[in-house]
């Protein structure tokens, strides 16, 4: 647990750096304008390199795992997806894959009685919690682009109304909020879901590194701020779209009077931008570039060519046939070369018992 | 010697919950049927393996070479330079824990370290505090440790104690194959000359005799002999196939398992019977006499050495293709590895089956056929005389290797030649088949006599299934494709489902095989009594011939 501690605390820590340098030293420009683009370049940067660095390692071995039947005689239907032998196939298979998540979808549960009686159950809550998780990312991130843009395209606005088709305008309260927007309550549900499954789950819980947790408070404090932005704080919307506008055209601007909270915000989402290419979130990339998904089942049918394959040494049948000539000759096996010399009479070499292996 | 086993209550109280210690901090305890034995020296010079010397996993000093701990950091960072797959999977994992209970030791033992993650996370830990930045300055907190002899120690039990069988890999969202880390964790091992002797003895025999159990050229031919005896006993049929025949149209290659020791023999002389059937023309090699390849458990490079003399002795004999027998990794190799590291196969042909005609496009590169597709061609075909009624008294079950399925895809082929050569064939629940199946708990050179209890536990998932579908459709023959699967699920099978018995799915066919000359088929292969065997009717007439009689009467 020192590192789920380790991780909140770590997270908060960078919330208070973010107050303290915002509110009490005034370093608008920098954490308004330098470590934004510091983090961009860092993202993107990083990212680039991690990919470029495993794909700089070969692939010496075609070793796709397969999960359905393979193609073999015409009469027999191979399993396409699951077992592909063309391109076209893997990549359909790799689209369900980042798309769907269809291994997660395939989990089961372990349900191990006395007896031993053991049964498999289905369990769908990882693959309904990560696909919240993900797709709710996916929508606010894209949402966040009406900050970057002007005009703001039709696409986005029907996103946006679709997002927020859960008017929640609490008016008892009299706060007149805006749209709740679903995205943000499945993004922050699905986070802490993924949170709390960590530390429920004992056997969950034990593999559980700091840099799983750190993730996943990280985003839930990106979350919270977000929505503490949206919702209660009400921050200068206008003025913040000013500064997006001036970063994202290279005229940084700093605008007065953004809340705090606000930069707050930022920094975290710049944390965990900068992070990202560092951590374990490069599965991101990872999962494109994983032999045991991306290559097609075709290994008899084509010769997959390893770039570093090299001669090793062999004991080939001559060297063999050396070893063994006279018992092959009395055991009237067909040799390639004669005994060279009359051997002297000698007992007949009884088929020594071989060691039993 | 070897521990007493204990009892299946004993065993399958099995407790998944993980200890309040954090897993860097326990240490494996080296107990009687939970650690294999050391390599002996004599086997790792015979390969020229590092660090030949007499030592056992209990003592407190391994041996290990001076500077160990630099040739495991440059090791590691060798095998990131060449394997993509190590690389990626040092570093994408999330640790969702959608593997964590898909593996049969951590079903049947509890041991968290036998998570599939945590298993990676033994190397991916060290990987990080040697190699990476962040993990060599956070330490813990960035889950890199330094590199100890305790580390040593661990990997030792846990990577000998993975059956490379590649279950977790289908439920990974990102595919990270523990295989593939285990691999890499073996070769690690053996570069300090940590290799345990049921894998290193078989590795020698294999590279100068042909076959992992030593068996040299004449022994191989007497071997084969004496189940060419029992065949004229039981079945009434001479057979005389060749050896090391230059000219044939065909290799075969099996695992040698098959030529030594019950009931892998029965399965051999199913192949023995079905090339007599179809008048193939075809040899045997006591060169390449090993379709297993223990190398694969040993380092990608031992596997490329081993694997050699398929080619070789093909190209040595003339043939046109070669035909693979029954074995799960044997086909790992074949299928996924031989014509990159041993090819290109250009001295060989497009296979087809001679009696069919059909082309197996499907081998076109590598041209090799394993033996359910050949006889799964042959019956659809309709080329062979089957009185599948011989095995009226099984009902069948399948035990799918996982290497054919998660490295292949031979699901159906088998299943389509039992249901063909058998009345009664009932499949196990689809959690535990196909590309689900479980592990027979000792593959990947894991099958020691000193393992046992382990054993037992790793195949306890596999022994669930068979004993679900005995208890509710009443299976009482479990029926595989591998040499390793047929040694092994006989003890598995007595010791937690004992009605069940196992047989290669050739055995089958043999039994179902009706030869042209035969005699009455009173006994199976096993020469037990065939329960369903029907006598033929007594004849009544008198002006019977009485040739019917007379036939070639199988017993003695």
């Amino acid at each position: 647990m020192i590192g789920f501690l380790f991780s909140a605390v770590a997270v908060l820590i960078l919330c208070g750096i973010a107050v303290a340098g915002v509110w009490a030293l005034d370093l608008k420009v920098l954490f308004g304008v330098i470590i934004p683009y510091a983090a961009i370049i860092t993202f993107f940067a990083g990212l680039v390199y991690r990919v470029l660095d495993w794909a700089r390692s070969p692939v010496p071995f075609a070793i796709p795992t397969t999960c359905g039947q393979e193609k073999s005689l015409s009469w027999i239907k191979p399993n396409k997806v699951d077992n592909p032998t063309t391109s076209g196939w893997v990549i359909l298979r790799m689209a369900f894959e980042v798309l769907t998540f269809r291994s997660l979808f395939r989990n089961m549960k372990l349900d191990y009685r006395e007896g031993p009686k053991i049964r498999y159950s289905s369990e769908k809550f990882l693959w309904l919690f990560a696909i919240m998780f993900h797709y709710a990312f996916l929508v606010v991130l894209i949402r966040h682009a009406r900050f970057f843009l002007e005009p703001i395209p039709g696409a986005l606005v029907v996103l946006e109304h679709l997002d927020g088709f859960m008017e929640v305008n609490l008016p008892f309260l009299g706060l007149g909020l805006p749209a709740m927007q679903l995205s943000g309550l499945l993004l922050l549900g699905g986070v802490s879901l993924l949170l709390l499954r960590r530390i429920v789950i004992p056997q969950v819980r034990y593999i559980t590194l700091a840099s799983d947790w750190f993730p996943l408070f990280l985003i839930i404090g990106i979350a919270l701020t977000g929505a503490l932005t949206r919702y209660v704080v009400r921050v200068d919307v206008v003025s913040i779209k000013e500064m997006a506008m001036g970063l994202a055209t290279f005229h940084p601007v700093v605008p007065d009077g953004i809340s705090v909270w606000f930069y707050v915000h930022l920094f975290l989402v710049c944390v965990l931008f900068a992070y990202f290419p560092f951590s374990k979130l490069m599965h991101l990339g990872g999962v494109f570039l994983s032999p045991t998904r991306n290559l097609p089942n075709n290994t008899r049918e084509r010769r997959h060519i390893n770039p570093w394959n090299y001669p090793v040494k062999t004991h080939d049948y001559h060297e063999y046939e050396d070893d063994f000539r006279e018992k092959m000759i009395e055991a009237g096996l067909p040799v390639e070369k004669e005994m060279s010399e009359p051997e002297p009479e000698a007992p007949v070499a009884e088929g020594a018992e071989e060691e039993d292996k | 010697m070897a521990a007493k086993t204990p009892s299946p209550e004993v065993v399958g109280q099995v407790d998944h919950h993980p200890p309040r210690k954090g897993w860097m901090d326990t240490k494996p305890e080296f107990k009687p049927g939970n650690y294999l034995y050391a390599a002996q020296p004599q086997n790792l010079e015979g390969v020229g393996l590092a660090n030949p010397r007499t030592w056992n996993p209990l003592d407190d000093d391994w041996q290990l070479p001076a500077d160990w701990k630099g040739t495991v950091r440059e090791g590691i960072a060798e095998r990131l330079q060449r394997y993509r797959s190590f690389k990626l999977f040092m570093d994408i994992c999330v640790r969702c824990g959608a593997c964590a209970d898909k593996c049969h030791f951590f079903i049947g033992s509890g041991d968290p370290k036998n998570m599939p993650v945590l298993r990676a996370e033994l190397l991916r830990s060290v990987y990080r505090g040697e190699l990476k930045t962040a993990g060599k300055i956070l330490g813990k907190m960035a889950g890199g440790r330094k590199l100890t002899e305790d580390v040593i120690k661990e990997w030792f039990y846990y990577f000998f104690q993975c059956t490379e069988c590649r279950r977790c890999s289908v439920f990974c969202p990102y595919g990270i194959d523990t295989a593939e880390i285990t691999i890499m964790a073996r070769e690690l091992l053996n570069l300090l000359g940590c290799n345990i002797d049921w894998i290193a003895g078989p590795v020698n025999n294999c590279f100068h005799n042909g076959n992992h159990l030593g068996l040299q050229p004449h022994t191989f031919k007497e071997n084969v002999e004496y189940l060419l005896d029992d065949i004229e006993e039981y079945v009434g049929v001479k057979i005389e196939p060749t050896f090391n025949r230059k000219g044939a149209e065909i290799l075969f290659i099996t695992p040698s398992g098959d030529v030594f020791a019950e009931p892998g023999i029965f399965t051999f002389m199913g192949y023995l019977m079905l090339f007599e059937h179809i008048g193939l023309d075809y040899t045997w090699s006591t060169y390449a006499s090993e379709g297993g390849n223990f190398g694969f458990f040993t380092s990608h490079e031992m596997m490329k050495r081993l694997n050699a003399k398929m080619y070789h002795e093909a190209k040595r004999l003339g043939v046109k293709w070669i035909l693979g027998g029954e074995c799960g990794h044997m086909w790992r190799v074949v299928h996924q590895y031989m014509d990159t590291m041993n090819g290109p196969a250009d001295f060989l042909e497009m296979p087809i089956n001679p009696v069919t005609g059909t082309v197996f496009n499907n081998a076109s590169a590598t041209k090799m056929v394993h033996i359910t597709e050949f006889t799964a061609d042959l019956i659809k075909n309709d080329k062979l005389n089957l009185d599948p009624s011989q095995n009226d008294h099984l009902t069948v079950t399948f035990h799918d290797s996982c290497n054919t399925s998660r490295g292949m895809g031979l699901l159906e082929e088998p299943r389509y030649v039992m249901n063909k050569v058998c009345n009664n064939f009932v499949d196990m629940a689809p959690q535990v088949t196909r590309e689900n199946t479980f592990c027979c708990g000792s593959g990947s050179g894991l099958n020691a006599g000193e393992y046992l209890e382990m054993r037992m536990r790793g195949g306890l998932p596999r022994a669930n299934g068979v004993k679900r579908v005995h208890e509710d459709k009443g299976a009482n023959m479990l029926a595989c494709v591998c040499a390793i699967d047929r040694a092994v699920l006989t003890p598995l099978m007595e010791y937690w489902v004992p009605d069940v018995d196992c047989c290669g799915v050739s055995e089958l066919v043999g039994n179902a095989l009706v030869m042209e000359g035969q005699g009455e088929r009173e006994y199976n292969l096993r020469g037990e009594e065939n329960p369903s065997y029907v006598p033929p009717p007594e004849p009544e007439e008198p002006e019977g011939e009485g040739e019917a009689e007379a036939g070639e009467e199988g017993a003695e």
